[in-house]
C-alpha cells in the first residue's frame, strides 16, 4: 500500500524550481503532487509523478541529487476535522509524522494527503483498521 | 621496483659526497651565467669558493617566486636560448606565469627521474599508463609521458577532460596504471559510476597522483573506489616538474626526494631559519644537476616535514611527508591559521563526505567570516530537512572543535563548486586588506 516519492536537493536561489519543472516537462513526466520544504539556504522538493523512475533519471542526468522515499497516500474527508482524525489516530499509537502535504487531485469527493512516516507499515495497518482509505501507489501515480 | 639501484640505494656518505660536488658545480654555473645570482652573491659578499660544505648552503639567500616573476620570461635561464629545447610555464593565478626552460640533457634527466618515480609507484615496462595529466604548458602531462617512455611502458596520452571518452578508453585499452590529479580521479570515478562502469572490471593496479594537495582520507577513498594502490607524487615546474619526489608503493609513507638531483631544506616561513628533521615548515629546494634553469634555495611555499628514517623499500633518499598546505593557501581567519586541507580532513571524518568543498572568506564590519560550501552528494542527501540541517551543524561544530574557527556551512548542489582543469577551486578570499 506504499506510494513512492522522489526528493530533490535544491539550492535556495531563483529559478531552481522552474528548472526542475522544465526538465520534467521535457521528459514528458506529469507532476501529481509537490511540496517544497526550505531553509534560508536550501530546499528539499518532494514530488510524486506519473513516472518516478523516468523523473529521477532525467533529474540525475542534469546533475541533481535525487532520492526515493516510501510514503502513504491517504484519503481525507473534505470536511472540518477530517485531517485531525487521522493525525489523532497516529498520535494515539505514538507514530510520528515527519511531514505531510496535499495531493493536487481529489479522489472523488475526498482530498488526498501524502504522509511521510518512519513506521510506515504499522501506520498503514492502523489507518485501515480505522476505516481510513489508503490509496495504492499504482493508483496514486495515475490519479 | 627500484629502477636505479646505484643512486637510489646509495649509502648516505657516498650520496653526500656526490651532492656536494654537484652543488659546487651548480653554484659556479649560476654565478657565471645568471646575472640575478651573481648580483645576489655579490650583495651578500659570497663567492662560489665560500661554499665548501653542504652546511655552507645556508649562507646563500633564498630565491622566491617573485624573483622569477621579476625576471620574466627568460631572465633566470643559465644557458643561451640555442641550448634550450623546451619551455614550460605555470599558470599565474596572480600576475605573470612562471617560465622554465630545459636543455636536451635536462629533458633526459627529467625523463629518468620520472621513470624512477613511475617504477617506485608500481609501474614496469609491461604496463599501459593512462596519463590524464594535462598536456601543454603545464609540466604534468609531458613529464609523466617522457618518464613512461623512458621506462619502456606503453603510454596513452589522453590528457585531461572529455571524461566519458576516457572511461571508454579505460574499458577498451585496459590500462594498468593511472596518472592524474586526485580530484580528477574522483571525478573519473563519479562519471564511471554514472556510465555504469565499475573500476573492479578494469585492469588498473596502481595510481600515481599529485599536482595538488590531497589527504590520507582521499587516498583511502580512491583506493577503495578504484580498487588500486594509490601513491603520492610531488614536483613543481620551477624545480623540474613531476618526479622530484615519489612515494614507494611498498611503504606508502612519505615521498622519497631524488637527492642526487635536489637538495631539500625545511624552513620557518616567517623567519627563514632552517628547521631540524621532523619539524613542519616550508619546503626549499636547490637543484644540483639542471643546466637551463638551476635554482638555489627556491622557496616552494609548500608546507611539509622531512623524515630521514630508513625505508623498508631500500631507498636511502630522505622522505618528505605529504604536503599539508601552502604558505600562500594558509588563511589567517581572526588570527587563526587555517589550511584548506584541515577542512578537508574534517569533512572526510563526517559520513565520509566526498571532499567537494570550497572555502569563502569575507570581511564584514571588520570581522572575518568563513563560509564552507559542501556539495550534497547522494550519500549525504535526505528527504528530511532536519537531517540536512544537522549535517550542517555537525560540520560547523567539528571545524570549530578541530580548527578553532567559526564557520558557516552551506549545502550546495552537486557540481555547484567550480572545477578548473580537474582541480576544485578550494578558496575564494573576498577580503580587501
Ligand atoms: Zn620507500
Amino acid at each position: 500500500m506504499r506510494a513512492e516519492q522522489i526528493s530533490v536537493f535544491l539550492e535556495n536561489k531563483a529559478g531552481r524550481l522552474a528548472e526542475v519543472a522544465a526538465i520534467l516537462a521535457e521528459a514528458d513526466v506529469n507532476i501529481r503532487a509537490l511540496a517544497l520544504a526550505d531553509t534560508s539556504d536550501f530546499g528539499v522538493l518532494r514530488l510524486i509523478t506519473n513516472d518516478n523512475q523516468k523523473a529521477m533519471q532525467a533529474l540525475k542526468n542534469r546533475g541533481f541529487t535525487v532520492s526515493k522515499t516510501d510514503v502513504v497516500a491517504v484519503e481525507v474527508e473534505d470536511k472540518p476535522g477530517g485531517l485531525n482524525r487521522i493525525l489523532d489516530i497516529l498520535h494515539q499509537a505514538e507514530i510520528n509524522v515527519e511531514y505531510m502535504y496535499a495531493f493536487v487531485q481529489h479522489n472523488g469527493k475526498n482530498a488526498v494527503m501524502i504522509f511521510r512516516i518512519d513506521a510506515i507499515d504499522e501506520a498503514i495497518k492502523l489507518l485501515q483498521k480505522n476505516n481510513i482509505t489508503v490509496i495504492e501507489g499504482s493508483q496514486v501515480y495515475t490519479m | 621496483m627500484i629502477l636505479d639501484i646505484g643512486f637510489e640505494t646509495m649509502p648516505r656518505e657516498d650520496l653526500e659526497a656526490i651532492v656536494l660536488r654537484r652543488l659546487k658545480a651548480t653554484i659556479d654555473h649560476v654565478y657565471a651565467n645568471v646575472p640575478f645570482y651573481r648580483k645576489k652573491f655579490e650583495e651578500n659578499h659570497i663567492t662560489p669558493n665560500d661554499i665548501k660544505s653542504l652546511e655552507d648552503l645556508k649562507q646563500i639567500p633564498f630565491t622566491t617566486k617573485k624573483d622569477l616573476r621579476d625576471n620574466y620570461p627568460f631572465g633566470m635561464f643559465a644557458v643561451p636560448m640555442d641550448n634550450v629545447v623546451r619551455i614550460h610555464a605555470s599558470s599565474g593565478t596572480t600576475g605573470k606565469p612562471t617560465v622554465v626552460g630545459y636543455t636536451a640533457r635536462d629533458i633526459n634527466t627529467w625523463a629518468e627521474l620520472m621513470a624512477r618515480a613511475l617504477a617506485a609507484g608500481g609501474a614496469t615496462r609491461g604496463d599501459i599508463i593512462h596519463n590524464a595529466y594535462g598536456y601543454g604548458l603545464f609540466t604534468g602531462g609531458l613529464g609523466v609521458h617522457y618518464g613512461a617512455e623512458k621506462l619502456g611502458a606503453s603510454v596513452i596520452p589522453v590528457s585531461g577532460g572529455n571524461t566519458k571518452r576516457q572511461i571508454i578508453i579505460m574499458k577498451d585499452f585496459g590500462p594498468t596504471i593511472l596518472t592524474a590529479t586526485p580530484s580528477y580521479t574522483l571525478h573519473l570515478a563519479e562519471v564511471a559510476e554514472e556510465m555504469g562502469v565499475s573500476f573492479r572490471d578494469l585492469k588498473f593496479k596502481f595510481g600515481i597522483f599529485g599536482a595538488e594537495p590531497w589527504s590520507e582520507n582521499m587516498r583511502q577513498e580512491i583506493e577503495q573506489k578504484l580498487n588500486i594502490i594509490a601513491v603520492d607524487i610531488y614536483g613543481l615546474s620551477e624545480i623540474m616538474g613531476p618526479g622530484v619526489a615519489i612515494e614507494c608503493h611498498e611503504a606508502k609513507k612519505g615521498l622519497h626526494i631524488f637527492e642526487d638531483h635536489f637538495i631539500p631544506e625545511i624552513i620557518d616561513p616567517g623567519t627563514g631559519e632552517v628547521l631540524p628533521y621532523g619539524e613542519t615548515g616550508e619546503l626549499v629546494f636547490t637543484t644540483i644537476t639542471k643546466e637551463a634553469f638551476p635554482l638555489i634555495r627556491y622557496r616552494t611555499r609548500d608546507i611539509t616535514s622531512l623524515n630521514p628514517e630508513p625505508c623498508i623499500c631500500g631507498r636511502t633518499h630522505i622522505r618528505m611527508n605529504r604536503v599539508s598546505g601552502r604558505t600562500d593557501d594558509m588563511l589567517i581567519i581572526r588570527g587563526v591559521n587555517v589550511f584548506p586541507s584541515q577542512i578537508e580532513s574534517v569533512l572526510m571524518g563526517i559520513n565520509e563526505v566526498e571532499p567537494h568543498y570550497q572555502l569563502i572568506v569575507d570581511r564584514k564590519d571588520k570581522l572575518d567570516t568563513l563560509t564552507v560550501l559542501v556539495e550534497v552528494e547522494e550519500r549525504l542527501f535526505s528527504d528530511e530537512v532536519k537531517v540536512l540541517q544537522n549535517l550542517e551543524r555537525k560540520v560547523s561544530k567539528n571545524i570549530k572543535e578541530y580548527l578553532g574557527v567559526s564557520a558557516k556551512v552551506k549545502l550546495v548542489e552537486p557540481k555547484a563548486i567550480a572545477r578548473s582543469q580537474g582541480k576544485a577551486v578550494r578558496v575564494i578570499d573576498n577580503r580587501k586588506i
